[in-house]
């Protein structure tokens, strides 16, 4: 018997030990979804470079974290949402390199580079979401 | 906020970080091993990763400063232990760690810093 699809789960991101509450969270469900331990590994460092792009840029939010299922493949999904100001140049944004903050300008590209989905939405003036899934290989 | 020890053994710190690192954290670290090397005039500084299961872009960059905090302090970094799943990650990242020096595990961390001590003595 299929056991019941787990989540979403809520964190919210104000602080930055919430980041590692975010990661914690992250990694049970990539664990429970039996991703390889690499996979899980670069799905909790884009977790971990998103969530603190929610609190340094967005100046704070929350992420939701579930499982998903395509078919029999099983995946985890992980959402992270501001009312930050929002992305005025993504593709800027998206490149390598190139960080408006005190980063490394690694935060946005990189994570997309560790997941399977990336999905950004983002407005000027009413903040982002960025949504990535993994999928179990 | 958890803070990470800095144990000394001779003339080398060690620091074996045991603990899921916020971002406080990490500028703690920075802050403490540049006061302590500087008032134990330490030539050598280990970073143990053994037990870090994730280095983002924000951790992989305190290697970077660190090594470059310990090198006005005359002293060497090296980062010993990281585990096969961190590494494929941060390649793909896109953190090359340029200018970090990297060891295997513990023993030869301590054997790079011991001979570039011997070098740094003849050189004198």
């Amino acid at each position: 018997m299929p056991s019941p699809t787990q989540g979403p789960e809520r964190v919210p991101i104000t602080g930055d030990d919430d980041v590692v509450r975010v990661r914690q969270l992250v990694r049970a469900y990539a664990q429970r979804m039996k991703l390889s331990l690499v996979d899980q590994t670069k799905l909790v460092t884009a977790a971990s470079e998103l969530a603190r792009n929610t609190l340094v840029y967005g100046g704070g939010g929350f992420a939701l974290v579930e499982e998903v299922h395509d078919g029999p493949r099983p995946g985890v999904r992980a959402s992270f949402h501001d009312d930050g100001p929002g992305i005025a140049d993504l593709d800027l944004a998206l490149a390598d390199g190139w960080s408006s903050g005190q980063g490394l300008g690694l935060g946005l590209s990189g994570a997309r580079r560790l997941v399977d989905k990336f999905d950004l939405d983002t407005e000027v003036g009413r903040g982002t979401v960025v949504t990535v899934v993994k999928w179990k290989r | 906020m958890e803070r990470v020890p800095i144990l000394k053994i001779g003339d080398v710190l060690l620091v074996s970080i045991q603990i899921d690192l916020q971002d406080q954290s990490v500028l703690a670290l920075q802050e403490d091993l540049a006061e302590k090397i500087s008032s134990t005039g330490a030539h050598g500084v280990v970073i143990d990763i053994s037990a870090v299961e994730i280095v983002d872009s924000f951790i992989g960059r305190m290697f970077a400063t660190i090594a470059s905090i310990s090198r006005l302090f005359d002293a060497d970094t090296v980062v010993v232990g990281m585990r096969p799943a961190v590494a494929i990650t941060l390649v793909e990242l896109g953190l090359t760690l340029d200018g970090v020096r990297t060891a295997l595990d513990l023993e030869r961390g301590m054997k790079i810093l011991g001979q570039l001590t011997a070098r740094r003595g003849r050189d004198a």
